[in-house]
């Protein structure tokens, strides 16, 4: 026996062979909480949970009280609309963006997914479709489908146009939550970007897309 | 020497979790600037009544705090077991996790990871845990500029200035005040500059655009983290936050052991709550959730850093662990009457307002702020603000019974703060407390509400002089 080394650490054996800190900090946390833990909470979910199929009429509401700017049409509709929106500028699209989406004769660039940011930069538009949008808070949520692309896309252009079909619309964020795929990349759009950090006056549009346009299709 | 296992402070010499002050002697300064005091107030009336607003269209608002307020002490409870899950699937799913005991260690370990990446530079996305451990000051101490990419950071760093709110920390700065900063430190700025907010939106994207293009590495915090599933989520509003998290090759995020949440699900609870309560909004503008790295999409490496840095020595503390169940909303902040005169700088600590007062004493330990939790009048308007529910009355008297003053003092300061709150008290304090005095009886004939300081003990040990010279004198 050796009385002049250091005392042996508590080491729980699941640790073991892990880093000093981690097993530091974790042994800290133990320390803390003691022998009598207190029993895990029972949470209390009494609010409201998903309720389904969401109003699109209040989706619009709130996407425009966010300054984001809404289009009714249908789905045949939905080239008129974009060909007027781009008024002529070029547009960046995902790689599954549906083509008869597109106006005939449009300047778009497709990602393949090797389009620099310098590339994407350089266009004015872009155009995708979403994944859900939350009428209770006038959000849409993109995750990365082939009809949304990666996330650089919607980032670096001034406009996004954004195409939601109502069946997509849901009531609220427990019912975006219940949908959503937790493992893929994930932005939740809520107008376009903005800030109050000037005399807490909201101005839209800092560094994201400083115009948002949704495509409300029935 | 500091024995494995046993909960430790937040180390001195380094961060910002201590003031250069008490708060009664720094308060002093900030009640004379009538400026900070008037945009403070401008900005905490705005978001209340937003607030206000939107909370008041969710009929289960009440049963959404009880679920927010039931899954942190869960979490509390859990912590060790859940941080280990959260490891588990973020190194699945091809993220690097690392521990840091305390704030020297996690600058220790950010600055050699960014080293690593052969990188001078960051972008950075404001992030209360790296400001609280003094990241910037480390990284520059290692030749790396931090640039905040945040508007109101970016203020604050320009005009060489301190944040003073969690969630607007450049709310003491008016339109001119910025004006003037940008004209003066940003470089390729217009002269033309004027002081319309969208005009000065418009130079700080200009300025920062390609900075967020060509620079390859990050640092942000994390406001959620869910150990079923390895996701991270950042909550903002400028795009900062998505170019951050989405543009660089690099990706450090560095988060607070206590925001992990069990499960995906729990974030239909905060994401309700968090956006209502903070910027009054139904939602903020953007949300980003990733879940280690995704081919093809985003930062190609990514990298953990949990940080103790005192929230042991926090959890330890049976009463004054649900400090930690905060998601730094700021709406105690707001609706803070202590708060709304002094302005945040003069809590000392990155954490100001009311969580401040409870949250800083926690982590440095009660003797390095014990002016703090006497930094409020006990009105409780912080509680019923709290979307977690946090007790933050029950946790100041908590910490007063801790802090090492003089009886005659604490009530005096206490009672400093209260009149704080009552703005013609503030007067009548003076008088009663020499009136208590002449009469020599215990503080018979005050008037409310100070009659109810007669019933305790220490009022007639106030110190020999009025409200107001004490407070001068601070
Ligand atoms: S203590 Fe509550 S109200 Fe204050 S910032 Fe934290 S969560 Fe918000």
């Amino acid at each position: 026996m050796n009385n002049h080394s250091t005392p042996a650490p508590l080491r729980p054996e699941d640790d073991s062979g892990a880093g000093s800190s981690r097993d530091l900090v974790l042994g800290r946390l133990r320390a803390a909480l003691g022998d009598q833990r207190p029993a895990p909470a029972e949470v209390p979910r009494a609010y409201q949970g998903p309720a389904g199929a969401g109003d699109a009429h209040r989706l619009a509401e709130n996407l425009a009280d966010y300054h984001a700017t809404v289009h009714h049409c249908s789905t045949g509709g939905i080239a008129a609309v974009i060909d007027r929106l781009l008024a002529g500028r070029a547009a960046v699209v995902p790689p599954g963006l549906p083509e008869g989406w597109l106006p005939p004769g449009a300047t778009v660039l497709r990602d393949d997914g090797h389009l620099t940011h310098a590339q994407i930069a350089a266009k004015d538009v872009v155009i995708t479709a979403a994944a859900v949008a939350i009428a209770a808070t006038g959000t849409i949520v993109l995750d990365a489908s082939l009809d949304q692309g990666r996330r650089v896309l919607t980032l670096l252009p001034d406009v996004h146009v954004c195409i939601v079909h109502t069946d997509q619309v849901v009531a609220s964020v427990p019912d975006a939550i219940a949908r959503l795929e937790p493992g893929r990349p994930l932005t939740w759009i809520s107008g376009p970007s903005a800030t109050s950090d000037i005399e807490l006056d909201r101005v839209e549009g800092v560094h994201g897309p400083r115009t948002l346009h949704v495509l409300l299709v029935t | 020497m500091t024995f494995l296992g046993m909960p430790a402070r937040a180390p001195r010499g380094v961060g910002h979790l201590r003031g250069d002050q008490p708060f009664p002697a720094a308060a002093r300064e900030a009640l004379a600037n009538s400026q900070l005091r008037r945009n403070v107030g401008h900005a905490t009336t705005t978001i209340r009544g937003k607030s206000a607003a939107v909370i008041g269209e969710l009929p289960d608002w009440q049963q959404l705090r009880e679920a927010g307020s039931a899954i942190k002490a869960d979490v509390m409870a859990r912590l060790p077991e859940l941080l280990k899950q959260l490891e588990a699937r973020v190194t699945e799913a091809g993220g690097v996790v690392h521990w840091a005991a305390d704030a020297n260690e996690a600058n220790a370990i950010v600055t050699s990871l960014v080293r690593a990446t052969g990188s001078d530079r960051v972008i950075k996305v404001k992030s209360m845990a790296t400001q609280e451990i003094g990241l910037n000051e480390a990284l520059e101490a290692a030749g790396i500029a931090a640039v905040e990419t945040d508007l109101a950071e970016l203020i604050v760093q320009l005009g060489r200035d301190k944040p003073s709110h969690i969630l607007v920390p450049a709310i003491h700065r008016n339109r001119a005040e910025i004006r003037e900063i940008f004209l003066r430190a940003m470089p390729g700025v217009d002269p033309a500059l004027t002081d319309e907010p969208r005009v000065l939106a418009a130079a700080a994207r200009r300025y920062l655009r390609e900075t967020f293009l060509s620079t390859k590495v990050a640092v942000s915090g994390a406001n959620f983290a869910i150990a079923e599933t390895g996701t991270l989520a950042v909550v903002e509003s400028e795009g900062n936050g998505r170019m951050c998290l989405t543009l660089p090759d690099t990706l450090i995020t560095v988060m607070g052991i206590e925001k992990v949440l069990p499960t995906w699900q729990d974030l239909e609870v905060f994401l309700q709550l968090l956006p209502r309560s903070s910027t009054g909004e139904r939602m903020n503008p953007y949300t980003t959730m990733w879940t280690g790295v995704t081919p093809g999409d985003g930062p190609q490496e990514f990298h953990l850093v949990l940080l103790d840095n005192g929230r042991s020595a926090v959890l330890a503390d049976s009463v004054g662990r649900q400090a930690l169940h905060c998601i730094r909303c700021s709406a105690c902040l707001n609706v803070c009457p202590v708060y709304e005169r002094t302005g945040g700088h003069a809590y000392g600590s990155v954490y100001p307002g009311p969580i401040g007062a409870v949250l800083s004493p926690q982590l440095t330990g009660i003797e390095d702020n014990a002016s703090l939790p006497y930094a409020s009048s006990l009105c409780g308007a912080c509680f019923d603000a709290c979307p977690v529910k946090i007790n933050i009355p029950e946790l100041l008297v908590h910490l007063r019974n801790q802090a090492p003053h003089p009886a005659a003092e604490r009530a005096a300061m206490a009672a400093a703060a209260y009149t704080m709150d009552h703005p013609k008290l503030y007067a009548a304090a003076q008088r009663a407390a020499k009136l208590a005095r002449i009469a020599g009886r215990r503080g018979q004939g005050l008037p409310r509400p100070l009659s109810g300081w007669t019933a305790a003990r220490d009022l007639p040990e106030l110190p020999k002089e009025t409200f107001r010279q004490w407070w001068a004198k601070r």
